[in-house]
């Protein structure tokens, strides 16, 4: 007979079969019995306290998608299970693996309003991949076992366990099995060889072919697949925001970022282009502008293991249901060595007007002095560069997220951590501390805005506490920067709700004991950054933004994607 | 693009909020269902649930692959009325001495090809099967009798394919199965 444990005991055991060593959490009411049990297994289970339980679920998406790990998460019910929502909706869309485990009051009271109860089933059921109300404590090990297997596998996504207190506490004999086969779910589907033919086939035919590279790329670690099949037919790369360093950012196949902020050149050939090959990405609104006048010329090729991404936005020619890497692989033998000199061509003018009429704005402003406060552009740049282009960006939501998206520069693949799909301010800060915990090896370059920096930086104590190294740079204009941006364009300079009154950040660091000071002007950036560089552990800078600064090129709202705007009044004429 | 009703079926494990689950994904796109059945299937641990909606095809189309997609959502099948035979049960509960003091009633029982459930001196309960048009133009008739109650069921359907496409499918999950089986 096997040993009989109890609930808690056999989630912990779970957690380590699963090969968990981090979790980030909170401790609450209905979770005590499972933290009790935790105490017993720190030496193997590394608990993170994060400072809200918010702050938790980011680092443990930043967690997951740098090392591409399961991110662990246990909070408790009620108010921390909802605190939870706004992370699992965020790793929900951008494809993130995460077993968020809540605690639930005993099964007696579920449905009575008993304090702290929230229907946490009913909540995350549109938000997740999969959710289960956890009532007893045999179902323990069945449950953890085809969480990890879900969270992990096919299109990787959030997984929530409503683990009432009778499950904690009552007992089961253990034994463990990872889940291997769900009968409703194959997150491996099988290749169609025809798909693959005919896929290979257009390639082959193609005269402007472009590759769309996104997410699913670096999540099926396919980036060298990808670079050899670019260059052996010889097609540009466009990323999306995710699909950032699935290809580095000075590969001559590299054209640069599709989407409202993105590069010039593959923007507008997106609506040249006769084939597009878009692997792991799902033709966001972001991206395809208005999606009636999106690549009218172009057969669209789409490689995705979500079958229901397929013709969602855009009318796809041939669809191949499958994982990138296993997609490409089969691809690569059956596509033409080919060149495309004439179509490469093509990309130069636009990379020249927007390197002269938007870029060169940003990095070196002449129309600043030293004196003058910088331009986010040139902040992001520098820390680029300082880091020798091998850090992981990590941005929050807004200006700084584009800006730090266009002017980081990648060398190394999964270098980039942005809440691309929902959007959520107050990402940046935990999910930097995620990042690092996972890869600590690496720099963690955290860009955040003074309003969503102000969102979660209560977790600058879990920085000090755990003495997590990441570089924390506010780029601080005092406004809601991107909101600006959209008032000065498109609401009459009408400045509604967005200037900031904020606190001093260098003092607020301090207060945590972390290393900070606040860069004024332009003559005192370089010898912040260096001094940034050279210390050990982390660091905030707090760096002054000229607050009219605004991003560049856009396609506004309701336009083509070929119709972009190189600043707030001049269009691109190609 | 047209609309028209369209019939769902989802075969599904037997789990605990798929149905949530499944409506969701029509409350999203604000598509009302204008009918709901679900039941144990034939299949031992097997529910099939049926759903009816009027939309247009593409929008159907897209649901459905977000159904499919559901964890436990075994397979989900879109059809048109042609495409299968279904029925509808009506139940309607009419003033006994109504009815008697009608000359009609025999023949409003016969031409619609109805039951009688249970007779008591209050009420009568009576029953008819077919589809909607069928038990609504029968429901119109005994309005002037004064309902007391009525209730339509959701739609049940049987497809008139020749092939089994879903016991097809089981039959490839057991392959699968069995392969990643022999894979250890």
């Amino acid at each position: 007979m096997n040993e009989r444990i109890t609930g808690s005991e056999a989630l912990c055991r779970a957690l380590i079969a699963e090969g968990v060593d981090t979790i980030f959490g909170y401790p609450g009411g209905q979770i005590m019995p499972f933290y009790d049990t935790l105490y017993d297994h720190t030496d193997k289970l590394h608990h993170i306290l994060t400072r809200h339980e918010q702050g938790a679920i980011h680092a443990a998406q930043g967690f997951a998608r740098a090392s591409g790990r399961v991110g662990v998460v246990t909070v408790t019910s009620g108010p921390a299970a909802t605190n939870v929502i706004t992370g699992l909706s965020d790793a929900n869309v951008d494809s993130t693996p995460l077993v968020v485990i809540t605690g639930q009051v005993g099964v007696a009271s579920l449905g009575s309003d008993a304090f702290q109860e929230t229907d946490v089933m009913g909540i995350t059921l549109p938000i997740t991949k999969w959710a289960y109300q956890v009532r007893s404590a045999e179902e323990i090990p069945w449950a953890v076992a085809r969480a990890f297997y879900i969270a992990s596998s096919g299109r990787p996504g959030p997984v929530v366990l409503d683990v009432t207190k009778d499950a904690q506490v009552g007992t089961m004999e253990w034994s463990y099995e990872r889940t291997k086969y769900i009968r409703s779910y194959n997150p491996d589907p099988q290749l169609l060889p025809g798909d693959i033919l005919s896929a290979a086939s257009l390639i082959n035919r193609a005269e402007r072919p472009l590759i769309i590279s996104g997410h699913g790329v670096m999540i099926s670690n396919a980036e060298a697949d990808l670079i050899a099949l670019a260059e052996k037919a010889d097609i540009p790369v466009a990323t999306t925001l995710l699909g950032l360093s699935t290809i580095p950012s000075d590969h001559p196949l590299n054209k640069g970022m599709v989407g409202m902020h993105g590069n010039i050149g593959p923007n507008y050939n997106t609506n040249e282009a006769d084939v597009i090959l878009a692997i792991g990405m799902r033709f966001d609104d972001r991206v395809t502008g208005i999606v009636s006048r999106y690549a009218p010329q172009a057969k669209i090729i789409h490689i995705d293991i979500d079958r229901a991404e397929f013709n969602k936005n855009v009318h796809v020619h041939t669809a191949i249901h499958a994982d990138a890497k296993k997609a490409i692989q089969a691809l690569l033998p059956l596509v033409n060595k080919h060149k495309h000199p004439e179509w490469l061509a093509t990309f130069e003018r636009p990379e020249e007007v927007e390197r002269t009429q938007v870029m060169q704005r940003e990095l070196e402003p002449t129309d600043l002095g030293p004196d003058s406060a910088m331009r986010m552009g040139e902040v992001v740049r520098k820390i680029s560069e300082a880091s020798g282009n091998k850090g992981i960006l990590v941005t929050d939501v807004g200006q700084n997220q584009m800006m730090g998206a266009r002017y980081f520069k990648y060398t190394l693949p999964k270098s980039i951590l942005t809440s691309g799909g929902l959007g959520t301010m107050g990402f940046c800060l935990p999910a930097a501390i995620g990042a690092k915990i996972s890869c600590p090896e690496r720099g963690v370059f955290a860009f955040m805005g003074d309003g969503g920096f102000q969102m979660t930086m209560q977790e600058l104590g879990t920085i000090m506490e755990y003495r997590v190294g990441v570089k924390v740079i506010i780029l601080n204009n005092n406004f809601l920067g991107n909101v600006r941006q959209w008032q000065a364009m498109f609401y009459h300079n009408r400045f509604s709700a967005t200037p900031l009154v904020n606190p001093d950040f260098v003092a607020i660091a301090g207060a945590y004991g972390i290393p900070a000071e606040h860069v004024a002007t332009r003559s005192g950036l370089d010898g912040a950054i260096e001094r940034m560089m050279a210390c050990d552990g982390a660091y905030l800078l707090d760096v002054n933004i000229e607050p009219e600064d605004m991003v560049f090129p856009m396609i506004a709202p309701g336009s083509a994607i070929d119709e972009i705007l190189l600043n707030a009044t001049t269009k691109y004429k190609a | 693009m047209e609309k028209k009703l369209f019939t769902i079926s989802v075969f599904t494990e037997n789990q605990v909020g798929l149905l949530n689950r499944i409506s969701i994904i029509f409350t999203r796109r604000g598509l009302n269902l204008e009918s709901v059945s679900s039941s144990a299937s034939s299949m031992h641990g097997i529910h099939k649930m049926n759903f009816t909606c009027t939309s247009d095809r593409e929008t159907m189309e897209k649901v459905i692959k977000q159904i499919e997609r559901c964890i436990d959502v075994l397979r989900a099948y879109l059809y048109t009325d042609d495409e299968i035979v279904y029925q509808e049960v009506a139940l309607y509960k009419v003033p006994t001495q109504k009815l008697l003091d009608e000359k009609d009633f025999e023949r409003i029982i016969r031409v619609h090809n109805a039951r009688i459930l249970e007779l008591t001196r209050e009420y009568t309960i009576l029953e008819k099967t077919g589809h909607e048009s069928e038990t609504q133009a029968l429901y119109e008739l005994l309005t002037k009798y004064g309902i007391l109650q009525f209730i339509r069921s959701g739609r049940i359907c049987i497809t008139k394919s020749p092939t089994e496409h879903f016991t097809q499918f089981l039959k490839e999950q057991e392959t699968r199965r069995l392969a990643i089986e022999k894979e250890e």
